[in-house]
């Protein structure tokens, strides 16, 4: 056991009160949908309060019909699944191809699928709340959201996040 | 408590979660510990690189204890005993 570990394990049980995370979820690929799902999956289990604030095209990670099918860029992004040249993500397919390739290695790992990650905040009480300008900017209606979402603007997520100890924009 | 002479301890229930890697280690050991009672002691084992590092924190933050580590260098097993605060 290394000593780090040791000086950790000593400090146990000094940190009891609640803490709050509060995160945006700005992005609709599927890569951009994992780190708030995950980050809110761990903090509950931690025993925080966690709530996410679906804004712009990250509202399609609360969209029925959408949160599916998200899909990896594959053009101008030069980290991606696909190892080509940058121009080559553009031709047809490619997109499809690189999407495949991540939920491939995502099931190989035993990653959850965006479905299942959202399930879990769910049922570990994580607040969803959908950005209300998001949905009349771009025609989206309560009905085309999954269930159980708070539909608010930036000032119901600004007073939670006023009070939280951990601030992320993703 | 010394960590150095860690008597043999009868954890309460295991939790096996070889093969899975952040968040499901720390997210299924918080539902399994939920029914258990302060006091009871989970048998969590990981094969997540991130583990020494992760589960020390998931322990702290929620005021449970950490009672041992053992690391084989692919696989660690943690005994946690459920604090009061969850």
């Amino acid at each position: 056991m290394t000593t780090e570990i040791r000086s950790e394990m000593q400090t146990n049980g000094q940190e009891t009160a609640t803490r709050r995370l509060a995160l945006v979820a700005s992005k609709g690929t599927l890569d951009q949908a994992y780190p708030p799902l995950i980050l809110a999956t761990t903090a509950v289990s931690l025993g925080w309060e966690v709530g996410i604030y679906f804004t712009f095209f990250g509202l399609d990670i609360l969209h029925k019909e959408r949160f599916e099918s998200l899909k990896v860029a594959s053009l101008a992004n030069p980290a991606g699944p696909l190892q080509v040249p940058n121009l080559l993500g553009a031709v047809p397919g490619a997109t499809k191809l690189a999407t495949r390739t991540m939920k491939k290695w995502m099931e190989k790992s035993s990653m959850p699928t965006i479905p299942e990650f959202i399930d879990m905040a769910r049922d570990s009480d994580v607040t969803f709340f959908a950005c209300a300008t998001t949905m009349g900017i771009m025609g989206v209606s309560e009905s085309d959201l999954i269930e159980g979402c708070d539909i608010a603007g930036a000032a119901a997520f600004l007073e939670f996040a006023a009070t939280a100890d951990v601030q992320l924009f993703i | 408590m010394t960590i150095e002479s860690t008597p043999d301890i009868a954890p309460t229930a295991t939790l096996d979660t070889s093969g899975l890697l952040c968040p499901l280690p720390v997210y299924k050991a918080a539902l399994a510990l939920k029914p258990m009672e302060a006091g009871d002691i989970l048998e969590l084992i990981c094969t997540d690189p991130g583990s020494l590092a992760d589960i020390p924190a998931f322990a702290r933050q929620r005021g449970d204890h950490l009672l041992d580590v053992k690391d084989t260098g692919d696989k660690q097993v943690f005994l946690i005993e459920k604090g009061t605060g969850q």
